[in-house]
């Protein structure tokens, strides 16, 4: 019989029920909520008269919705200004102190975007099943975890059950291989993987990402890449457990302490795919061959390297994908054939899940240091993933670095990545972000986003476009 | 949850691959604690030519005469037909909720993004899956014929034009049950409420710090 990979490993230790017409009860270990997507699943307890099942497997904070300006923080959840994002946010912690659930509050330093503090609090762990109504959960699979989005009635659903009807997906893989340029970061790759498959390339699969590549990486890197697996349109994404792992999870406030942290650590050194285990789809990448990545257009597979210029879609036979093009070079304001160089940036957004970590700050204030944010960029902000990363990077003086430079640093939260907070693009100004999702609209009304990593991103702040990273002179990124 | 058995209605057009959940329902209406009302705002950026704000009366606001869901020959659609991967983007339920207050049963498709496909079936709209060219010609039929309309049988799993072709569909035994009967999943699951309690106990024995409590 074939070994098993690591998403076989995760759901056959999950399984509470296989049911005969191929769904399955799956137990989960960890829940972490949020305000946009949870009130409607509290009202839906409330109504049936139901109770959450483990309150201790719950772990809530804002972060959609905060503001994330140091005024409009101050008086807390009172002095939100926006009166619809005021409301959720409260309905937030109301629910959470009716049912008892263990909040992180808008201003506790351990607030922050759902899916930095889960593995940051060791409240995700390695060999965890983890759902949050958000997609972009996946970011947990960096841990070895069986990590994923799901929707609001399964967030009542799981709080009711502690279990997710699901159906096993297939087995992806992932496999890149070689050593990154100086310059290229998981961001890179990530848009590299999603620009070959595609949006739609991982639909149905659990993705496994190996190789050389992830196993140099790091654990906010490989969060990163795990984070966008989404884009890829799958909705699991996970990284095998390693020494990287194991250094990352240690002395984090909730991970286990003494007898029991050695217990799981001999678990989790099972958590890696077998050596004969069998994927139903491989797909492999040169890691030396992946250039820093821009997204052009208005979906992430819409991406090429920052040296490339934009497609002609006079050269695209495909009807379909054609149409799509035209769409997008409308949408984005671009020509076709443009060199993606001669795109200015109206503004630079370094945050989200995907890129608001302890490195991507310092990769930002990396290329930050010594610059100045070019005078026709309206606004250029860094905001935190979360209220310890803040607190990291500013003892560490990144703050100084990038004030310094012309850069906003703010309080912790979504904030442009999705534009529900006062944070958002202007019509038709081009950014420069880090977040993972350039559909129109996105980042504010027709806003027009380009999704890069945190170095280029800073890198087109200084420039005032966009600019290869590795040819910026007097930087290190 | 509602039931689904037979619908026969109009069929819209979507006519572009990878719609995603901003489109469907941009985010500045996520803000709203509650499940309904989100109709009105359906596609929002490509039905109106400003830019909505929540909770807002839609009625006075500039319609984009461009976008089929104007068309007065699509109003009362209960069927909307699209190209692939639908529904891509974010896990909001508001989407199919959207697609739902709107007045659409059902949604046709070469393919599906699947926490949308997902959440779809857990408020009784029905995602349907069916080949490429099948879809095309649906689209063609659909551009022919002002009044175009759709039959659709779960129970038999099948679309049937108004010609009488028949296109059979796939779809979970489960999921078709609780569609059919219009049940509830979470009080299905909770009959399994000691299968949930025996994995605990064993879990807790292999794996403690599991059940750690976060404080
Ligand atoms: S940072 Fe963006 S993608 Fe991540 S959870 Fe927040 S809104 Fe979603």
């Amino acid at each position: 019989m074939a070994g098993k990979t690591l998403y076989d490993k995760l759901w056959d230790a999950h399984l509470v029920k296989q049911r005969d017409d191929g769904s399955a009860l799956i137990y989960i270990d960890r829940h972490i909520i949020h305000e946009v997507t949870s009130p409607q699943a509290f009202e839906g307890l409330r109504l049936a008269g139901r109770k959450p099942w483990r309150l201790d497997s719950i772990v809530a904070t804002p972060d959609h919705n905060v503001p994330t300006t140091v005024k409009e923080r101050a008086s807390g959840v009172a002095g939100i200004e926006d009166p619809v994002s005021r409301i959720q946010v409260q309905t937030l912690d109301d629910n959470c102190d009716e049912f008892g659930i263990l909040e992180f509050k808008i201003n506790d330093r351990r607030q922050g975007i759902v899916h930095v503090i889960g593995p940051e609090t060791g409240a995700c762990l390695p060999g965890m099943t983890i759902v949050c109504g958000d997609s972009h959960t996946a970011t947990n699979g960096a841990l070895g975890a069986l990590a994923h989005g799901i929707g609001t009635s399964e967030v009542e659903h799981v709080m009711a059950t502690q279990c997710l009807v699901a159906k096993k997906m297939k087995n992806m893989l992932i496999k890149v291989d070689g050593q990154l340029a100086a310059g290229v970061t998981a961001k890179d790759v990530v848009l590299a993987i999603i620009a070959k498959i595609g949006t739609a390339g991982g639909t149905g699969y659990a993705m496994e990402f190996g190789g050389q590549v992830f196993r140099d990486m790091s654990m906010e890197g490989r969060m990163t890449v795990c984070n966008m697996a989404i884009e890829a349109g799958a909705r699991a994404g996970m990284v095998a457990v390693d020494d990287t792992t194991i250094d990352y999870v240690k002395g984090r406030t909730f991970a286990p302490t003494g007898e029991q942290w050695q217990a799981a650590v001999a678990n989790w050194r099972e958590l890696v795919s077998d050596g004969d285990a069998v994927f139903d789809k491989v797909v492999e990448l040169d890691g030396s061959k992946i250039q820093p990545q821009v997204s052009w257009g208005t979906s992430p597979e819409m991406v090429l390297p920052v040296d490339a210029c934009v497609p002609d879609p006079a050269q695209v036979k495909d009807p379909v994908k054609k149409a799509g093009i035209e769409r997008a070079l409308q949408y984005m304001g671009l020509a076709a054939g443009q060199k993606i160089t001669d795109i200015h940036v109206d503004r630079v957004f370094i945050g989200s899940c995907t890129n608001s970590r302890i490195e991507d700050i310092r990769a930002a204030a990396a290329v930050a240091k010594g610059h100045k944010v070019a005078g026709s960029v309206i606004q250029a902000m860094v905001v935190p993933g979360s209220g310890q990363v803040k607190a990291q990077a500013e003892a560490e003086g990144l703050d100084q670095v990038l004030i310094e430079a012309g850069f906003e640093w703010r309080e912790p939260g979504c904030s442009m990545c999705l534009a529900m907070n006062a944070d958002k693009l202007g019509n038709g100004e081009h950014c420069a972000s880090t977040s993972n999702r350039n559909f129109e609209g996105r980042q504010g009304y027709g806003g027009r986003t380009h999704l890069v990593s945190p170095a280029m991103a800073a890198a087109a702040a200084i420039a005032g476009h966009f600019v290869n990273v590795q040819d910026l002179k007097g930087t290190q990124a | 949850m509602k039931r689904f058995t037979q619908v026969k209605g109009i069929v819209a057009p979507m006519d572009r691959a990878n719609v995603d959940t901003d489109m469907i329902i941009p985010k500045n209406f996520l803000k709203s604690i509650k499940r309904t009302g989100f109709g009105k705002n359906l596609f929002d950026e490509l039905r109106y030519l400003d830019e909505g704000q929540p909770d807002q009366d839609c009625s006075g606001r500039p319609l984009n005469k461009e976008f089929p869901l104007n068309f007065p020959r699509y109003q009362g659609a209960s069927i909307l037909l699209t190209r692939e991967n639908f529904g891509c983007g974010s896990s909001r339920e508001h989407a199919p909720w959207a697609l739902d207050d709107y007045g659409f049963r059902a949604v046709i498709a070469p393919s599906f993004a699947d926490i949308f496909f997902n959440n779809s079936f857990k408020n009784g709209l029905l995602p349907i899956v069916l080949e490429e060219n099948t879809v095309e010609q649906l689209f063609q039929e659909l551009y022919a014929n002002e009044g175009y309309e759709l039959a659709i049988d779960l129970q038999q799993q099948v679309v049937v034009t108004p010609s009488g072709e028949r296109f059979s569909f796939e779809i979970d035994e489960f999921r078709k049950h609780c569609l059919l009967h219009g049940l509830d999943d979470i009080g299905l699951t909770l009959q399994e409420a000691d299968a949930i309690r025996a994995y605990e106990e064993r879990r807790k024995q292999q794996a403690p710090w599991l059940f750690g409590a976060v404080k």
